[in-house]
């Protein structure tokens, strides 16, 4: 708080002059171009997003670069659809799933991390990285190589193992089958960012609390519930509403892998939903609708991120 | 000390196995750029090319409109990061060295904008881009990205901004400096490395995007090269996996190259030493 009170410009209101003004207009100099280029690409589209949630707009309407207004009714056939709900369902379902499995597994290997040798811990981040590197569309295309039926190496190894008998399994035959091979491709593809940011939380413990407590005689569990569990608590939070926003609202891993030919009302997720409605069958009126409704589910969701975002913010 | 020890062995293990796990999907990806279509076709994989051939390599990029695609990327990709850098950088220095009125309003935004799906998104875009015939035109895809790039930057160059000590400027400015003298001469040169790290980071995430890439381009000559491999598979039944994965191989090189390279930019204590205490 000291930094940016102390360097900022002190306003005095016993007298007017020109250079202050002048000097009390900089930060706004400075923000004006962020401000006006994402109000004007993001902003209005946000308005245009209202205006055609409200009308008829299909591809007449696009080449005519006008809809005809009518109203609610949009609205009133998507939440009619008993595939919205199924959906939004769904997508909840998918999203929980995805974000316990990747909350769970990647604090497990960060508290390893802890535990391991140097040469061990070194060898687990670099790789942990190259992964994090990996561009989605590039990963779902090597899913789709080792998950393949004919010769697909997770069939292969499965069988090898003894898991049971996979040979030439077809992962996709299901919705719940299909769903969860998305799954592990984002859980792997999360586990990363989510593994290096709890690690570097639990490096921010203090030696001396756990030494502390240990001459106390605290057992180990009790030290990890009391002062481990703390400090990290915060970064759990913050990581946890992120990637329940993020899962929400996934749409490449989930529509590449599971692939257009297959992708039916059975395992649609919300992104995959507005973009076959709205995109694909040219009915921007209600894809709009369905965009609007999901973006409120979200600003809902990320209320809690923000606010604590801004506290961060407004601190330093 | 010998039980402290077989426990640290213990949980070695499950480190390398966990390191063999997640590692394996990008190793299987280049080892099998790498085969010959005897050894990727056959129902017992082969795990390590011992003849690597380069032949996939060679049929993923004579195929159709990869150097086009690769060319839009870069275009794309630089651009954005060009004019993101600039303005977000502008936009830092004033959250992070001025109070003012709208202030928390601005970071609001920042952070507000970054929560938007993407997907929630493409039919205004798509919609009101459509209105001014950037549709299938790089402007257009630049246009968005920017909104992707700016809120985030801002925020990521703040934090870099922060972290030089307020000591460093003071002193240039008690030795006579004025204030933009101090800026360029002593702020500029430390934020340097935030620069880049930003700037690489905003570069992965462009070149890693494919929902928008996807709906606003539509020719193939047009597109970004995450929409040319997502096209790869294709309809047939007969997937060239090798030249698949030469392609993906090719398409992350990139990033990782980039990802490998701000990683030490950022463990590195960017201002480390250059005030006591």
């Amino acid at each position: 708080m000291a930094s940016a009170a102390e360097t900022a410009p002190r306003w005095s209101r016993r007298r007017f002059s020109w250079r202050r003004l002048g000097r009390g207009s900089v930060p706004y100099a400075l923000v004006a171009p962020v401000v006006i280029v994402m109000g004007a690409i993001l902003g209005y589209p946000l308005y245009s997003l209202v205006r055609i949630a409200l009308d008829r707009y299909g591809l007449t309407e696009l080449i005519q670069h006008k809809g005809v207004y009518i109203g609610l009714k949009n609205f009133g056939t998507v939440l009619h659809d008993s595939v919205f709900w199924h959906t939004l369902l769904r997508t909840i379902v998918f999203a929980g799933a995805n974000v316990g499995l990747t909350m769970v597994i990647g604090t497990f290997i960060a508290l390893l991390l802890v535990r391991i040798s140097t040469w061990v811990r070194l060898l687990v981040t670099s790789g942990l990285v190259l992964v994090w590197s990996m561009p989605p569309v590039v990963a779902v295309q090597v899913w789709n190589w080792m998950i393949n039926s004919e010769n697909g190496v997770l069939n292969y190894i499965l069988t090898e193992i003894h898991v049971g008998n996979y040979f030439q399994h077809n992962w996709m035959e299901t919705p719940l089958s299909q769903l969860g091979m998305v799954t592990t491709l984002i859980v792997w593809g999360a586990l990363p960012f989510v593994v290096i940011t709890v690690y570097a939380a639990l490096s921010q413990v203090p030696r001396e609390l756990v030494e502390a407590a240990e001459i106390d005689g605290a057992r180990s569990w009790r030290v990890f519930l009391d002062v481990t569990v703390p400090v990290i608590t915060p970064v759990l939070l913050i990581l946890t509403s992120l990637s329940i926003l993020w899962d929400f609202g996934v749409f490449t891993q989930a529509y590449l892998l599971i692939g257009q030919p297959h992708i039916t009302t059975g395992n649609y997720l919300m992104g995959i939903y507005l973009f076959e409605q709205g995109y694909v069958n040219a009915n921007f009126g209600l894809g709009a609708a369905i965009s609007i409704l999901m973006l409120v589910i979200v600003a809902a969701m990320s209320v809690v991120y923000v606010r604590r975002m801004i506290r961060i913010g407004d601190v330093t | 000390m010998s039980v402290r020890n077989a426990r640290r062995n213990a949980w070695n293990v499950v480190g390398l196995a966990i390191f063999v796990v997640m590692v394996f999907p990008v190793f299987w990806m280049v080892s099998t750029a790498f085969k010959s279509d005897d050894q990727i076709n056959s129902l017992t994989p082969t795990w390590f090319p011992l003849h690597p051939t380069l032949q996939h390599f060679r049929d993923a990029l004579a195929k159709p409109y990869f150097w086009d695609d690769v060319k839009n990327s870069l275009i794309v990709v630089s651009v954005t990061v060009s004019i993101a850098m600039v303005l977000a950088f502008l936009a830092a220095v004033a959250l992070s060295k001025y109070r003012f009125t709208g202030r928390k309003l601005f970071i609001v935004l920042v952070i507000g904008v970054q929560m938007l799906p993407g997907a929630g998104l493409i039919i205004p875009l798509y919609v009101v881009l459509a209105r001014y015939h950037e549709v299938n035109a790089l402007t257009g895809v630049i246009l968005v990205y920017l909104t992707g790039a700016l809120p985030f930057s801002v925020w990521t160059l703040r934090g870099f901004i922060l972290g030089i000590p307020k000591e460093l400027e003071e002193a240039a400015m008690v030795d006579g400096s004025t204030r933009f003298g101090a800026f360029a001469r002593i702020l500029l040169p430390l934020v340097a490395p935030g620069l880049v790290a930003t700037s690489v980071f905003a570069f992965i995430t462009s070149w890693n995007e494919y929902i928008f890439a996807r709906v606003l381009l539509n020719d193939g000559a047009k597109q970004t090269i995450t929409v040319w491999l997502s096209y790869f598979l294709g309809t047939s039944r007969e997937t060239d996996w090798g030249a698949l994965m030469a392609a993906s191989t090719l398409t992350a090189i990139p990033v990782v190259v980039f990802f490998l390279l701000i990683q030490r930019r950022i463990a590195f204590g960017l201002t480390a030493g250059a005030v006591k205490g």
